[in-house]
């Protein structure tokens, strides 16, 4: 009767009161539409494995032949040489849309506009084609016989226009990205900034670029997934990349199926990849922003091991790691 | 010109747009004087403190920083625009602490301190992480040298961008309502760190509506509304007796 009156400071004194042991709620209809879902699902992996005329042999051949993982390096080669450009081209891009420098801005808006506007496999054609209308390319004074110059299908091979198609393109989407991280730093930053006497392009490398990176992290890593299945458009010109040596796999053996397969979980197995990198880039650069880190995977399930029994978490023991970075 | 002052202001204006923010300041801050300047919100006390470090720009006037005009030069009847690098070069002369604080989230106490001195002024790693580290321990905050600035509690993080100010050795320190944002618990170690400062003989013009501050530390006081400075005197004057009607409306209500 006296402990009600004496309120909270009666159960620090009397020790915790007993944990509460309830009895949960059911959810019969999870159980049902998840047996549901998995009938469903086995059927239909069913009617594919069990398909008359798929050759799984095939699939697991392939899988590791040498054609295959010659064409899975240079998908790989693609992907980074294009993301590469991407981002450094989309970064100078971004800066340069919201300079107030008119000449710089209205330059970056038309690139934009020009290589977001005409599609990615158009551009790819268009570089794989150049020699047709430029069959020497130089550099050198206008008007003027000065310069030098070399051939254009030396200098453009079927990779290079795969490169330049997918980076220039990917160029575009990547500045508007960098530009909506860049404007969503808060402006009192800058101007803190400038106040120290920090120069325009101090302040956007220095301060805001990298607290806009939070921002363009998780859209960028959307973009390299995305690139990495798109470098399969280099096959328009001929680039030997996964699709390219699974497409003429299959148009010698008529496996087409079977090599879509071999293909797709190549696809499957590095997009998985890059979204587990992307995971971990982008809990690098919450330090600071979030006072408590989100645990990695596996620290979440070292965790679930040791607190299965015990009440309170564990302290995080994530902070003083990352915290001395420079 | 303008003599010996630090900061000297003649007939400044400045509009935003249609609202004439600025209506005519004039006023001279010595060196080593703390001026304090109060008044309502909206009376463009902020407002001029950002003009002194052309933040921004003014419509009218002049306005003299340590006898150079500030974002212009003069040469014979004309003004000229300075370069970016020459307001970047006058900016870092110049010391500012922020309502919000405004510490760079990504870096800790030492790196936002350390920043300016390295990437502003180029000087070497170990001189600017040894001076910040100094400037810390002066805030007191040498424990909390490896820190990010959102394990910091808001005075801990004003302490933090009052050092950041200091290490660049301003030869003015503008203080834009530096306790507004606070618990009223941490408004003593800020304004702590402030009176340090003005002992050890620094230039400081102090937007506050901290009253006792400004009677204590403050040299002279200046009431500005809608525009205009109404009233200035030293802070007990102007406390006690003042003059105006406006200022004794203002005072009544915060006092």
């Amino acid at each position: 009767m006296t402990e009600i009156a004496s309120g909270p400071s009666s159960s620090r004194a009397g020790g915790r009161p007993e944990a509460i042991k309830a009895v949960p709620v059911r959810h019969y209809w999870r159980w049902v539409s998840g047996v549901i879902v998995l009938l469903i699902a086995f059927a239909a992996v069913d009617t594919v494995a069990t398909a008359p005329q798929m050759h799984w042999q095939y699939v697991w051949q392939y899988l590791f032949g040498a054609l295959i993982l010659d064409g899975i390096t240079l998908t790989l080669e693609l992907t980074v040489a294009a993301m590469v450009i991407g981002i450094v081209l989309g970064v100078v891009l971004a800066v340069m849309r919201l300079s107030p420098n008119p000449v710089t801005s209205t330059i970056s808006w038309f690139y934009i506009w020009f290589f977001r506007g005409t599609p990615v496999l158009v551009q790819i054609f268009f570089w794989f084609n150049l020699a047709i209308i430029l069959p020497y390319l130089g550099v050198g004074i206008p008007f003027t016989h000065i310069g030098v110059s070399a051939s254009t299908n030396k200098l453009i091979t079927p990779v290079m226009a795969a490169i330049l198609g997918l980076g220039l393109n990917e160029a575009a989407y990547m500045a508007e990205i960098v530009r909506a991280g860049i404007i969503s730093v808060e402006h009192g930053q800058t101007e803190a900034a400038q106040a120290l006497g920090m120069t325009r392009l101090q302040v956007t490398r220095r301060i805001v670029l990298p607290q806009a990176m939070r921002v363009i992290l998780p859209p960028t890593g959307n973009e390299t997934i995305s690139m990495l299945k798109t470098t399969s458009l280099a096959f328009v010109a001929s680039v030997p990349e996964l699709f390219t040596r699974a497409d003429q796999i299959a148009s010698s053996t008529f496996e087409v199926v079977e090599l879509l397969f071999v293909a797709s979980i190549w696809y499957l197995f590095l997009t998985s990849i890059l979204t587990a990198g992307q995971y971990y880039l982008e809990r690098y650069f919450a330090r600071g922003a979030q006072r408590e880190l989100p645990p990695t995977p596996l620290q979440r399930f070292r965790r679930l091991l040791f607190t299965w029994h015990a009440a309170p978490p564990l302290p995080p023991d994530v902070m003083p790691s990352l915290g001395e970075h420079r | 010109m303008a003599g010996g002052a630090m900061v000297k202001a003649e007939e400044v204006h400045k509009s935003f747009g249609r609202l004439e923010v600025l209506r005519g300041i004039n006023l001279e801050v010595q060196p080593k004087e703390v001026m304090c300047v109060i008044g309502p919100s909206g009376s463009g006390k902020s407002t001029f403190l950002r003009c002194i470090n052309h933040l921004e720009k003014i419509d009218a006037g002049r306005l003299y920083v340590d006898g150079e005009l500030v974002g212009y030069q003069q040469r014979g009847n004309k003004l000229y625009e300075l370069p970016d690098r020459e307001v970047c070069r006058k900016r870092s002369e110049i010391g500012m602490v922020f309502q919000r604080f405004n510490l760079f989230p990504h870096m800790t106490a030492l790196q936002n301190v350390a920043e300016a001195p390295l990437h502003v002024k180029g000087e070497s790693r170990a001189a600017a992480e040894a001076r910040a580290r100094k400037l810390l321990e002066r805030v007191g905050l040498a424990d909390k040298v490896d820190v990010y600035p959102n394990q910091l509690s808001g005075g801990q993080q004003q302490r933090v961008a009052i050092a950041r100010a200091l290490a660049m050795q301003p030869k003015l320190m503008l203080f834009d309502e530096p306790t507004s944002a606070l618990d009223p618990e941490l408004v003593g170690e800020v304004l702590d760190a402030m009176r340090g400062l003005a002992e050890d003989g620094m230039t400081m013009i102090v937007v506050t509506h901290e009253m006792g501050f400004a009677r204590e530390v403050g040299d002279t006081l200046v009431f500005m509304d809608g525009g205009v400075i109404v009233e200035s005197g030293t802070p007990r004057e102007v406390l006690a007796n003042p003059r105006h009607e406006r200022t004794k409306l203002f005072l009544s209500k915060v006092l």
